[in-house]
């Protein structure tokens, strides 16, 4: 029986590990050096805040691993020995593979900062990282003030996380306006706002320059490299991005870019060695999306594909329509299809903005074709089997508008804005789209 | 603002200790002329009775209600034991016509009950002299007191949103010491209501006023229990809608829920007794009313002239008609989650206690055999009551039908409805009753599973696998296994309360009612990836 080793216990180990044993009965072992079992990353948040246990990020019992003969093992991969088939741990046992699937995720940047090493300096990424906020920021009492450098869906995140417990926080934020790398003008102006009524010090436009220590190694204070203003704090959480996971594949023969480079069906350039999920870079881009894809679902999704190439069945990771999802402190956010920071050539826009400023919708359209390319939305639930269709099926904007009512996924009788929305539309384009009533058989008709 | 909150703690607590208290004070004692016209009034042919209470209660020593429950009891006792006596007598004489003579001497009823019934015509002092003042200190200060802690988070937890920081860290909705304290308080609550009613007579007391207001009768135990229930999920509802303001959805549900019970449970049926009809909760539906196919039942029905018979067909309809075909377009939640009391009472009470329920795949398998084999234990029950009233028997297969109705409505009616189901909250989550023992949530979950429009439907590929849905989900269904597979939450022990969907935080959940096919849709490649392999995958 052939065995597959799988070196991370994340979304893209698991799926990759479910999906081989659903269909085959080869032998398979994840490997991690994290945690015994595992768990939702996403879910880290969460416990901090109180929401949940570490062990309601767990989505499997732990009997669901023997049951589904899936071999679990603790332990730091410090090599890979593609030569002879092994990798090897830091105490030095090896564990021999036929085929072996890197996944072992990123890691927080640190860009060479004085004192990014201090105590009270973390990411937010690992399990252990959650320790570490916990024992230097339990309360506001022994943590003064906490600095965020780096504003973007982590960042936002550990903000949210230590307001949940009143602690202060300064949130440093390189770009001129949040996360506008990504978001448009009107959606990063709107978060602006959601971050500063939460009584959040937002600081646009600054970078960190050093991180102070006290007289035993703990942070001190921070300084600003734009205005040279030093801010007292005691914790700093770095979440300015994030790299593959990789510096221990330095010295193997696998192809490193920033991540292992790997090819369509996911293959690295060693045969019987595969990269899935945020470690791995494909030679190129697929499409409009990024060379490395730092996603919960793109990894999920990488997982799936790759089980079906090791289980005989070679196809291509081949993502179909971009869709992705956050939520900033109180706000939802939900995009499917391109939404671009800045308008495009081909493009035409229309964006629409509730009037309490916490919910907008913001479509992309081609100028000349009409064809719809993508959706945000604030606020609003959007439902993902729509979208998904109208992009298959390549529909107009107008069309879009048209069935808007279908779109909605918000909870029952919650006040719906399609009116609203299709009327702007309207008066601002000289159209005149009529809003349809939602149909169960248009919005079910998909699933059959 | 915390100060606000933090002084109706206190005030809260001195409301509960005095209304604890009120236990102790009061003392008990009938005149003899009193005592005479309640035993005539309840008809007692026992020749003993008499001497027996005179000896226990009519004094002029002051008795509280323990020694007085006491004297009372043993009274009720010695009467009975000396007939018993009697009866040996005569059976060893074999004289069976005398035997035969002395049963109509013996008085029935729970010695308790007895007591209680006595203790209420019976009571002196501060609760029967100052009610009005009293419920104050009680009543007014619990309900004063709550609300100041419940009231200033509309301000303290900030915008609308997902509320639930701290709950794993606080010691009250983590199984911490306040957990614990309000268990024991709850289960000692229902015990004595159940079991001891004759302790609490000063609690009846207290809203005596009120019930004859309402019904013109004084109050008894159950009165004071239906009076409780409402103020609680009254002051608890304003907790909700504090808390999910920015969920439409669990504002109309706790609208509704309050509104049956309070209407439905509490107002009708006590403005029914005004008007010489039998008590009836409209709501209350068999087999979850599972009296009401009884002997006792179906006569005061048959006896109430077109009203009773209006409401024994009302009652036939319900369960037989109204439900399967209300759970055919929306799902059981109609009924869990907007009407029934328990549910109501789970959704707004309980709201602090919904992750407590067990998550694991054992209290799956354990919660489909016990709530199954309650169906079959009423479903019998009721089949063998319906035989012994048609034919006139008291026994089927030579066991007593009172014993088996006496058996179910201790265990599951008083025990597991009453003292588990809602004492459990604490502990073990707020829906322990409709989960593992509710035979009306057995009967609607059928449904519901094979024959509904209801689903939650998941969002395509949005899952991030976090767990809060898990985790807040009252019934202890894994909803995140559904939603990290793409595939809709059709389920037999969904009530529909919507929090899952409230507090997931990718918006990947809706509850929604339509059409019946391709509800049920075991999905293994999630929406997002190669279309060609999710065609592959999902249509095998």
């Amino acid at each position: 029986m052939e065995h597959i080793v799988i070196i991370g216990n994340g979304i893209s180990g698991v799926t990759a590990a479910r999906h081989i044993r659903k269909n085959s009965d080869k032998e398979i072992t994840i490997v991690s050096a994290e945690t015994d079992y595992f768990f939702s990353r996403t879910a880290l948040m969460y416990v901090y805040m109180g929401h949940l246990k570490f062990e309601h990020t767990q989505p499997y019992e732990s009997w669901f691993w023997k049951k589904n003969r899936i071999n679990l093992k603790k332990g730091y991969v410090s090599k890979v020995n593609s030569s002879s088939n092994e990798i090897e741990f830091s105490d030095g046992e090896k564990l021999g593979y036929d085929k072996l699937i890197i996944a072992t995720g990123s890691k927080p940047n640190k860009f060479g900062w004085p004192g990014e090493d201090l105590n009270g300096v973390m990411g937010m990424y690992h399990k252990q990282d959650l320790e570490k906020l916990e024992k230097y920021a339990p309360d506001n009492k022994r943590c003064k003030r906490a600095v965020i450098v780096g504003g973007g869906l982590i960042g936002i995140e550990l903000v949210e996380m230590l307001h949940s417990r009143n602690i202060p926080v300064t949130f440093l934020v390189r770009e001129q306006s949040f996360w506008n790398g990504v978001l448009p003008k009107g959606e990063s102006e709107m978060i602006n706002r959601e971050i500063i009524s939460n009584h959040i010090d937002l600081r646009l436009g600054v970078t960190l320059k050093e991180i102070k220590s006290d007289a035993v190694g703990n942070v001190k204070s921070i300084v600003i490299a734009e205005t040279g203003e030093e801010i007292e704090c005691t914790v700093v959480g770095l979440t300015a991005g994030v790299s593959p996971n990789v510096d221990f594949l330095k010295n193997s023969e696998l192809e490193i870019g920033s991540g292992v480079k790997v090819n369509r069906f996911l293959e690295t350039n060693l045969t019987h060695i595969y990269a899935i999920g945020d470690c791995a870079e494909q030679h190129e881009a697929i499409g409009s999306r990024r060379p490395i894809e730092a996603v919960w679902y793109t990894g999920r999704m990488m997982g799936e594909t790759v089980a079906q190439t090791i289980c005989g069945n070679k196809i291509e990771y081949k993502p179909g329509h971009w869709f992705n999802s956050a939520k900033f402190i109180d706000i939802e956010y939900q995009t499917y299809g391109w939404v671009w920071a800045q308008t495009r050539e081909n493009e035409a826009r229309f964006y629409w903005e509730h009037i309490d400023g916490t919910k907008c919708i913001h479509l992309n359209y081609d100028k000349n074709t009409r064809e719809f390319i993508g959706i945000n939305n604030f606020g609003i639930r959007m439902r993902h089997e729509f979208f998904d269709r109208i992009l298959n099926e390549k529909r107009t904007v107008d069309y879009v508008l048209e069935h808007l009512a279908d779109a909605n996924f918000d909870p029952e009788f919650y006040k719906l804005h399609e009116q609203e929305i299709v009327a702007k539309f309207n008066s601002e384009n000289g159209t005149n789209i009529q809003l349809k009533k939602k149909s169960w058989k248009r919005i079910f008709s998909k699933s059959l | 603002m915390k100060l606000i909150k933090q002084t109706g703690i206190i005030v809260f607590l001195i409301g509960l200790s005095i209304f604890t208290a009120s236990i102790f004070t009061g003392s008990f004692s009938l005149t003899q002329s009193e005592l005479d016209t309640f035993i005539q009034e309840k008809g007692y042919k026992s020749e003993v009775i008499k001497v027996e209470l005179t000896k226990a209660i009519v004094t002029e020593e002051y008795l509280n209600i323990f020694e007085f429950s006491s004297n009372v009891r043993n009274a009720f006792e010695a009467s009975n034991k000396h007939y018993d006596a009697l009866i040996a007598k005569y059976s060893a004489e074999k004289n069976w016509s005398e035997k035969g003579e002395q049963y109509q001497y013996k008085i029935s009823g729970k010695p308790h009950s007895l007591s209680f019934t006595l203790a209420k015509k019976a009571g002196k002092g501060f609760a029967t002299e100052n009610t009005g003042l009293l419920w104050f200190l009680t009543f007014g200060f619990g309900i004063i007191g709550a609300l100041m802690y419940i009231v200033p988070d509309v301000i303290l937890l900030g915008k609308p949103g997902i509320k639930n920081n701290g709950i794993f860290l606080n010691a009250a909705t983590n199984r911490g010491w306040i957990g614990w304290f309000a268990f024991l308080f709850l289960v000692s609550f229902y015990i004595l209501l159940y079991f001891y009613p004759d302790f609490i007579v000063n609690w009846v007391y207290l809203v005596d006023p009120i019930s004859i207001s309402i019904s013109g009768n004084p109050a008894s135990q159950w009165f004071l229990y239906g009076f409780l229930y409402c103020t609680v999920m009254t002051v608890m509802a304003m907790r909700m809608y504090i808390k999910y303001r920015h969920n439409k959805y669990q504002i109309l549900r706790t609208t509704s829920v309050l509104f049956f019970q309070i209407v439905f449970a509490f107002l009708i049926p006590e403005i029914l007794v005004r008007f010489e009809k039998p008590w009836y909760d409209f709501k209350n539906a068999f087999p979850l009313d599972y009296d009401f196919f009884f002997k006792w039942n179906l006569e005061e029905l048959l006896s109430s002239g077109g009203f009773g018979l209006f409401i024994l067909v009302w009652g036939i309809v319900l369960t037989v008609v109204v439900v399967p075909v209300m759970v055919y377009f929306f799902g059981k939640r109609w009924y869990c989650s907007w009407v029934c009391g328990c549910g109501g009472l789970a959704e707004t009470l309980g709201d602090p206690y919904r992750q407590l329920s067990s998550k694991t795949l054992l209290s799956w398998r354990f919660e489909r055999i016990i709530i199954h084999a309650v169906l079959i234990f009423v479903l019998v029950m009721t089949g063998f009551a319906l035989y012994t009233f048609f034919y006139g028997a008291d026994q089927v297969l030579g066991i007593k039908i009172q014993t088996i109705q006496d058996i179910y409505g201790f265990l599951i009616g008083s025990i597991f409805a009453g003292v588990i189901g809602t004492g459990f909250y604490p502990i073990f989550g707020n829906r322990v009753w409709c989960r593992f023992g509710c035979p009306l949530a057995a009967y609607l979950g059928f449904v519901q599973r094979f024959k509904s429009r209801f689903r939650i439907t998941t969002n395509g590929g949005q899952c991030i696998s976090c767990g809060n849905c898990s985790t807040y989900c009252e019934q202890g269904i894994d909803v995140r296994a559904y939603a990290q597979k793409g595939e809709n939450i059709v389920r037999s022990s969904c009530v529909g309360c919507g929090i899952c969907s409230a507090v997931c935080p990718r918006g990947v959940l809706k509850l929604e009612n339509g059409p019946e096919d391709g509800r049920i849709n075991p999905t293994e490649i999630l929406l997002g990836n190669n279309v060609d392999l999710m065609d592959l995958i999902n249509k095998k």
